[in-house]
């Protein structure tokens, strides 16, 4: 699902925007050749996606990259990591 | 935090278990996490600094997995990390995260601690770091085929 939210060349833009630092709908707006309406359509296919998320600032809407991707490796290789060295443990005290 | 913490006590020198860590890698890899089309026949991690760090399958091919940023035997070893999410090897610097250990004793034993650092620079789209937008926390774009595998 990612994956298809990106394959848009325009969604693909906003997500590279909203990796530099978040922004409100209008910001992005502003530094792109699209609509407000059309950002927020594209804002919402990229949340529904997770690729991105929303947080109220007081009356603002700021749009933000969602980090579940990394997360997602860091606990990956967590575990990879953790069988690795439990084995590396084990083979160290073979005699 | 983007990183990943492990640390096991061994009852063993440091030197022992820097060789079993470089020289002996395969033998306690979990095999089934490699690159390569053929299985897993070895992992070489060249034994000085800038070596390379690779896997060998049963069918000869060399996949390269990263390299030896710091080679200090028996103390610390510091290795570049190339795979991104997708098991795929991504030759950008700018593109790796970095796995040190270290061996420290402890009591008898020797006490390993692994840390795999810098995930989101996998993340990084390189046109844009050159353009320095990268942003907060090196982040400057993603990979896509990462995101397919784990979002």
């Amino acid at each position: 699902m990612a994956f298809a939210a990106l394959g848009d060349p325009t969604r693909r833009e906003i997500f590279t925007l909203l990796v530099a630092g978040p922004r409100a709908v209008g910001e992005i707006a502003a530094e792109l050749p699209v609509s407000r309406p059309a950002v927020s359509q594209h804002l919402k296919v990229l949340k529904e996606a997770r690729l991105v998320r929303v947080e109220a600032q007081g009356t603002r809407r700021r749009y933000s990259v969602d980090h579940v991707g990394v997360a997602a490796m860091r606990d990956y290789l967590d575990d990879v990591w953790g069988q690795a060295l439990a084995n590396f443990a084990a083979v160290v005290e073979e005699r | 935090m983007t990183e990943v913490r492990r640390s096991v006590l061994v009852n063993a020198g440091a030197d022992h278990a820097f060789k079993v860590f470089t020289e002996k890698f395969v033998t306690w890899w979990p095999a089934g996490h490699h690159i390569g089309e053929a299985d897993l026949k070895d992992v070489v991690v060249e034994p000085f600094q800038h070596g390379r760090w690779y896997e060998v399958g049963t069918d000869g091919a060399e996949c390269d997995w990263g390299s030896v940023k710091a080679w200090e035997p028996p103390a610390r070893l510091l290795l570049a990390w190339h795979l991104n999410g997708d098991w795929d090897y991504d030759p950008d610097p700018a593109r790796a995260s970095e796995v040190e250990i270290t061996f420290t004793a402890e009591g008898d034993g020797t006490r390993v601690e692994l840390v795999h650092r810098n995930f989101e620079r996998h993340f990084v789209k390189p046109e844009r770091l050159r353009e320095g937008v990268s942003g907060e926390g090196g982040w400057g774009g993603i990979l896509l085929g990462f995101a397919k595998a784990f979002v």
